[in-house]
Parts: C-alpha cells; sequence; structure tokens
C-alpha cells in the first residue's frame, strides 16, 4: 500500500514482504521497476535470476541475492548478483511507472503540491490524467480523507491509470473519469468544492473559466506547460476571474560525489600514476591507499554534466475572492 | 461507479478570531504575522489601524486604508493595462529628469489630505499635474501611478499562513532564521521524505520549526513528527505558531533529545528496556493525559520553551515587522493556556515529550522518513545517529546550505552501506514575468535555495551471516552508489 489509509497499513520495520506486495526492486539509482510478488514468480535482470519466493517474510529494504549459479551479463561474477527491494512510494513510483504521456518529476511534483497548498481532505481536480506520476503524489497530499478527481479524454489510458492506482491501493482516493475537459469543462457537480486545479492540457485557456468556476474562493489553480506561448495566452484568461498569477520554471541540479585526491602542486611528477581525478571506476577505499603522503585526500564533488534542461512552466493563480463577496458569481463565466 | 460526495472543506477560508494572519502591504513590500486578538493593530504609514475589520473575511480579501482604520476595496484593486503593447510608439526621448515634471508640493498634498481626499484622489491628481507623465509608455505609466498608489493609497492584502506563504515571507524577510531554505526546497524535502497522513517523522528542526510546521501541515491531525535536538534544550520550534494549527495537529507533535532516542537503540531491541528507565522521559506523561491537563505537566520542558521562546520576538531587525508576533498573545499562546482561540480551546502544547509507549513503538518500528535541517551543523555523525532510527526502506532527506558536509556524509553514507539511493540536489528556480508581448524571466532572482542530500535506509543483513556474499560484490555495490 503506496499511501496508507489508516494507522494500521503504514510500512514499519516489522512490515515483511508478503504475497501480492508490490515491492520496487532497486537495481541502481537509474534502474528500477515495480514487481508484483507472488510466491511462483521470478526476476531475471543483468544480475541474475531472482525468485520471488527467497524473498517473502523479508523486511522492506532488504538486500537480496540472484539465485546460485545464474550469472549476471556482462562480467560480473556469477551468483554475487544482488537488489534490494524497496516499499514502494509516490517518488519511487515516478521512477519506475511505464510512461503512457509526458510525465512530471520530482521537482515539479514538489512544488505543485506545495504551491497548491494541499493538506489532507483536500479536494482536488486534475486535468489530464496522463500516467499518473503526479496524480499519485497528489494523492498522498490529501489522504486519507481527501479526493482526487482525475479526467482524461483518452480512454485506453484512462483504464490504465486506473489500474495503476487499483494497484497501489489508491482506489479510494483517485476517482478516474473520462472526460474532455478543454470542450466540456469539469463536471458541474464539483462547482464550488475543489480547493485546487490542475491543468496539464495543450490548451489550457480553454478549462480555465472552468476550473475558475470548480474552485472554492482562495483556491489555487496550476497549469503546466512546456511552451511559453501556452503561458501568455492562459495568464490572459486567468486575469479576468484569478489573482496572483505567478509563473515558475524549476529545474534540479544534481552532484557528483567521489573520494579524490588532488595533486599537490608542490609533489613531484613521481606519484602521479596512482593518483587520479575521481574517473568512472573510481572505488570507494579507506586506509592504505589513501595515505599517499604529499596528496590530500578528501570527498570532492561537482554538479553532473548532463541534467534536464526544461519541463515546463506552473503557473499558480488564485482564485479571486471579490466579487463573491458581494454574492455576484458572474466573475467566472463557464466559457 | 458511485462517487461519494465530496468531503466538506478542510482549509479555512475566512479569519476568525484568535487565528494567525499574514498582512501583504502594497503588494509584498512589507510582510508580517499577526494573532487576530481584539486589541490587535497594525501600523501603516502614521496610521494604526485596528486589525478587527478582518474577522470573517475570506483570505485574499483586499483592504485600504480609510478614515477610520481598514476598509475592504471594493474592486478587484488590480489597475490592468489593457495591453496594446504592440502599437506602442512612445518612448523616452523626450525624457529629461530635471525635479519639475511635478507641479504639486508637499505642502499641496498634506493640505489634500487634510481635506480628506482619499489617498486614490492624491493619486489622481499627482497624476493631472505631472506634466511628463502624458508622454510616458503606457508601461511606465502603469509603474508611476503603482509607485504613487503605494505610497499615497496602500493595500492590504488579508493572506492565509500555510507553509508555502510562511516558508516565502521568512525566506524573503528573515533567511537566516530560516537556514536561508527556499519554499521549493522545503517542499522537496517534504516529497524525498515521503511525508504523508500517518507518517512517523523524525526531524531535526534547527530553521525555527519550519519544518516542524510544514511537516504538521501535511500529517493533517493523523501521524506524529518527532523534533530531535542535539544539546540538552530543545532548538525553537516557534514559527509553528505562525501556521493555524488546530489542537489536533498541535498534538501530533513531539519534541525529545537525541540522546534518549538514540537509546532506543543502543539498549537494544528488548521492549521491558525502554519503558519506564528513560532518563529523559517524564514517566506519567502519555499522549493520552497530555490532551486532557495541557498546562501543569512537564515543568522542565516549559520551562525549556519559553526561554527559546523569546529571541524570535525580540530580535525582529526591521521596522517593517516591528508587530511581528508581539501582537495579543501569539508570542505565548499555548503556554499560558489564554489564547481564546475558537478552534482550539484547550490547545494542547506542541512540543510534548513523547510517552514511553511512543517511544517504544518508534524503537520497534522505526520513523517512516527523516528530515535533517541544522544549517549550521556538521551533519554526517547526526545522519549516523539517525538513520538507524528509521524504518527499513524508509526514504530521508538532509538539508545543507553548503555543499561540503553533505558530500563528505554521502560518502560515509556510501561506505557503510546503510543507505541507497543517495543523490545531492540542488533546485534552481526562476520566476517569469507573463504579460502580452513583454514575457522574460524576472530580472531579479534567488540564486541559491539550499543543497539537499536524500537516500533510502536500507536493512543491512546480519553482519556475521552474508559476510561472505557481501564481499564478493562489494565492488559493484561502490560503483553503482558512487552515482
Amino acid at each position: 500500500m503506496m499511501v496508507p489509509l489508516d494507522p494500521c497499513n503504514k510500512p514499519t520495520s516489522q512490515r515483511r514482504i508478503t504475497e501480492g506486495d508490490t515491492v520496487v526492486v532497486y537495481e541502481r539509482h537509474d534502474s528500477m521497476r515495480a514487481v508484483t510478488v507472488s510466491a511462483a514468480g521470478v526476476l531475471q535482470n543483468r544480475f541474475g535470476v531472482f525468485r520471488h519466493a527467497d524473498w517473502l517474510g523479508r523486511h522492506f529494504g532488504s538486500k537480496v541475492f540472484s539465485s546460485g549459479g545464474v550469472g549476471g551479463k556482462g562480467g560480473r561474477k556469477a551468483g554475487g548478483g544482488f537488489v534490494h527491494l524497496l516499499a514502494p512510494t509516490p517518488e519511487l513510483w515516478t521512477l519506475v511507472l511505464s510512461h503512457r504521456t509526458q510525465i512530471l518529476y520530482i521537482a515539479d511534483i514538489s512544488l505543485v503540491v506545495a504551491y497548491l497548498e494541499l493538506v489532507p481532505g483536500c479536494v482536488l481536480l486534475e486535468s489530464g490524467t496522463g500516467s499518473g506520476s503526479l496524480t499519485t503524489s497528489l494523492a498522498r497530499a490529501v489522504a486519507p480523507h481527501g479526493r482526487v478527481y482525475t479526467f482524461d479524454f483518452h480512454d485506453q489510458r484512462a483504464d490504465s491509470a486506473r489500474e495503476d492506482f487499483e494497484k497501489n491501493g489508491l482506489s479510494s482516493l483517485i476517482t478516474v473519469a473520462v472526460r474532455d475537459i478543454q470542450g466540456e469543462g469539469f463536471p458541474d457537480e464539483y462547482s464550488g468544492a475543489a480547493d485546487a486545479v490542475f491543468l496539464d492540457l495543450p490548451q489550457p485557456w480553454l478549462a480555465i473559466p472552468s476550473a475558475g468556476t470548480m474552485l472554492r474562493q482562495d483556491g489555487v489553480l496550476c497549469s503546466f506547460s512546456p511552451c511559453i506561448e501556452q503561458v501568455q495566452r492562459a495568464c490572459e484568461t486567468m486575469r479576468s476571474c484569478f489573482t496572483d498569477i505567478r509563473t515558475f520554471e524549476i529545474l534540479l541540479r544534481t552532484y557528483e560525489v567521489h573520494e579524490g585526491a588532488l595533486k599537490s602542486a608542490t609533489a613531484n611528477e613521481a606519484s602521479s600514476e596512482g593518483s587520479s581525478l575521481p574517473g568512472k571506476k573510481r572505488k570507494i577505499r579507506s586506509a592504505g591507499e589513501a595515505l599517499d603522503s604529499s596528496q590530500t585526500s578528501s570527498v570532492i564533488a561537482r554538479p553532473c554534466s548532463t541534467a534536464r534542461g526544461h519541463t515546463g512552466y506552473l503557473t499558480f493563480a488564485r482564485k479571486s475572492v471579490h466579487g463573491s463577496q458581494t454574492g455576484a458569481a458572474e466573475v467566472c463565466p463557464t466559457s | 461507479m458511485a462517487q461519494p460526495p465530496p468531503p466538506t472543506a478542510v482549509i479555512p477560508r475566512e479569519a476568525w478570531e484568535g487565528c494567525s494572519v499574514l498582512l501583504d502591504v502594497n503588494d509584498g513590500d512589507r510582510l508580517a504575522f499577526f494573532r487576530l486578538t481584539p486589541g490587535a493593530t497594525v501600523k501603516i504609514g502614521d496610521k494604526s489601524c485596528s486589525l478587527q475589520p478582518l474577522l470573517g473575511r475570506p483570505f485574499g480579501s483586499l483592504f485600504r486604508v480609510g478614515p477610520d482604520g481598514l476598509l475592504p476595496c471594493q474592486d478587484d484593486g488590480k489597475p490592468r493595462d489593457a495591453g496594446a503593447a504592440q502599437d506602442e510608439t512612445r518612448d523616452n526621448r523626450s525624457l529629461v529628469d530635471n525635479n519639475t515634471a511635478q507641479t504639486l508640493s508637499s505642502e499641496d498634498i498634506e493640505a489634500m489630505k487634510r481635506e480628506g481626499a482619499s489617498g486614490d484622489a492624491i493619486v489622481e491628481a499627482l497624476i493631472a499635474n505631472s506634466s511628463t507623465f502624458g508622454n510616458k509608455t503606457v508601461f511606465s505609466q502603469e509603474k508611476y501611478k503603482l509607485k504613487k498608489q503605494k505610497k499615497y493609497a496602500p493595500k492590504v492584502l488579508l493572506r492565509r499562513p500555510s507553509t508555502r506563504s510562511i516558508c516565502e515571507t521568512y525566506f524573503k524577510k528573515y533567511p537566516a532564521r530560516i537556514g536561508f531554505m527556499r519554499v521549493d526546497t522545503l517542499s522537496l524535502l517534504l516529497s524525498m521524505a515521503n511525508v504523508g497522513a500517518y507518517s512517523d517523522v523524525l526531524a531535526v528542526d534547527m530553521v525555527g520549526g519550519l519544518v516542524v510546521g510544514a511537516v504538521a501541515e501535511r500529517l493533517g491531525g493523523t501521524g506524529y513528527v518527532c523534533s530531535t535536538y542535539l544539546g540538552s534544550a530543545p532548538s525553537s520550534i516557534d514559527i509553528i505558531r505562525m501556521y493555524n494549527l488546530n489542537s489536533e495537529m498541535t498534538s501530533r507533535i513531539f519534541q525529545a533529545p537525541l540522546s534518549d532516542l538514540c537509546s532506543l537503540k543502543t539498549s537494544g531491541d528488548a521492549p521491558g528496556s525502554i519503558q519506564g528507565d528513560e532518563p529523559g522521559v517524564v514517566p506519567d506523561e502519555s499522549f493520552q493525559s497530555s490532551l486532557e491537563k495541557p498546562s501543569d505537566t512537564e515543568v522542565s520542558d516549559g520551562n525549556a520553551q519559553s526561554t527559546t521562546a523569546q529571541p524570535i520576538d525580540i530580535e525582529a531587525p526591521e521596522p517593517a515587522t516591528d508587530e511581528h508576533l508581539n501582537q495579543g498573545d501569539i508570542s505565548m499562546p499555548d503556554c499560558k493556556g489564554s489564547n481564546g482561540n475558537s478552534i482550539a480551546p484547550k490547545a494542547p502544547r506542541a512540543g510534548k515529550a513523547p510517552s514511553p509507549e511512543r517511544m517504544k513503538y518508534w524503537g520497534e518500528h522505526g520513523f517512516s522518513s527523516l528530515i535533517v535541517a541544522a544549517p549550521g551543523h556538521e551533519v554526517e555523525s547526526v545522519v549516523a545517529d539517525l538513520l538507524p532510527l528509521l524504518s527499513y526502506s524508509a526514504p530521508f532527506a538532509i538539508y545543507h546550505q553548503y555543499l561540503q558536509p553533505l558530500a563528505t556524509c554521502m560518502h560515509s553514507l556510501q561506505v557503510s552501506k546503510m543507505a541507497i539511493g543517495l543523490q545531492i540536489t540542488e533546485p534552481w528556480l526562476r520566476e517569469y514575468q507573463v504579460l502580452p508581448s513583454r514575457s522574460h524571466p524576472h530580472m531579479q532572482m534567488n540564486a541559491f535555495g539550499g543543497y539537499i542530500l536524500s537516500g533510502i535506509r536500507v536493512h543491512k543483513p546480519d553482519p556475521l551471516g552474508a559476510r561472505v556474499q557481501e564481499k564478493s560484490s562489494g565492488a559493484t555495490e561502490s560503483m553503482l552508489v558512487s552515482l
């Protein structure tokens, strides 16, 4: 269960892996997958063959080794392969889910959750559902008693998302429906009931008037668009019944850390071959190796040389309370 | 599929007696928190205005200063330009800065004020008497108007304190108090640590309570947040008073010295050894009883709280927030039990010592998340002490304003193999001006919001059991984790 719905089903050190659990199999930071555990199941990857039966009864977070003899590829030692079995979280889910669309990643997701001011119990409308990456984090934010109503115009995608949510135990938090929000707006039944609305649509300006109708006063709208032209147009539409319109771009820079011995500027050439700036193969070594006299051995860090350069612009706006005070609802006509 | 009706509102949308509010004067020029007590006032210009007119008003309402104090603005308060940017042909070629453009003298303006002219009327008069106004571009006309409006017709925006607005306010006004933690960084910490309902969050909060408050908000009255501290006195978590945490949410906040928590592990997993004989735990202070008698228990903790509570109120460095927290009883609301907060009639105090039962539970089940925000501290040893307190597979996020301590910490975690998925990240946040044909990033941006080391605690096999296998794959492991 990815998001606990009562105190009993939260992951603790007492919980063991059982039949039917979803575990995230961690090979390395950029290589993970979600696996449903079944007694007869077998996982095969480059580190070897893993029998699910060996996992049952273990702690989440355990390191498990491949069954003896069946070595992995790429010159790894036979039988020495291992993976870690992790309890799924929305963050891990974002890294393992099957991409049916472009998805949002942790930086955008965390800013969206914070700026939409989501807390447990909130009601939130989302369109489109896409692959459900953001939806899963939204569900955690509003759990246990809140609800995410998410809409996608794509039948099949909605079905797949619904299956994922079901599998992750999120069905009571997320309702998936098929609907063209740009064309029809959100259903009237949520009028004035939403604490927040999230739009990830190609033409968000078509849905913004409806979003305004759905929101409670002072509720927050977010629109995610990759292109500034979309943002431009969305903002123009927002000005009629929203205030506090702000557009952001958020990116993450990651750092790599190595234990490296920098050559001393005064030392002679002799020691150069043993030392190195950290290469790809650098191993973590303590003691002996590091004692190389004239060098300063230390942990050093630098930014990784590749990074995501753009995801999209996040535009946030607050539903204006002026007008609702005088009882006039004419400010935000639905299209 | 039958759809259950949407749940009822959980976010208060109107200001109430005794609540904490954030006032934003002139579009962010001044930001200050206030407690809406009957006597509370805000000073705007040279006028002291009662905050009573805010009661019952929706958050997001705009006020202006009238002759008798704050008045709700009737218009939307947003002078909007009509666009038409492409057609702008005027420019500043004829503009000469010789200080003669304005024919209205300061005496004239004073006279208008005495006669009771409204701020808007003064702004109009200034525009009418400016010989250059007509030649300005639409944009600079707008700028001029805004500048004069701020001076002569200040606007006060009533904002709801939330993690977002509280973090933004402190970051803008007192960044040092929150260790220069930007709102996107805080958001990432909460996500990376998987904070949600029913979490058991272990936090080291040396950023004034910002993290503890944000976690309590995300817990929504479920789960627990245990704020642990390094020395003998708890670090101040006063910022949580800016949040409108209700009594249920407040009751979820505990404080415990790190030494007590560490003894959960060193005393072994034998359940009996934890109960009763822990030096720092008040024996009869159980979670339930503390709700009933909030004021007369745990005297020692109360003292610690009150001594650490003072500085934040006093050292307000700018006159802009001179009233900061000093209104009514916001400075010491819970210790005296004297606040008239309507939604928290018995207002349990935040930061009680956890009961032995709770400690025992944490010892056996582990915390489900860890957040460390100790921006002035070395973190390696703290993290080494704290990680064993986490449940297996629990994620953690460590904040620091410097890279090196995190790099060292990450390296030692790689060596100890206590955690996987280790990553140091730094968020980069840029805000944009979006206007017709005039969209571009803001000219000024904050260039640094802090670093985060995140990872997942893993189960370390019995040192004797898997030793041989560990050896054979050690090389692989170290390569994998070093990014």
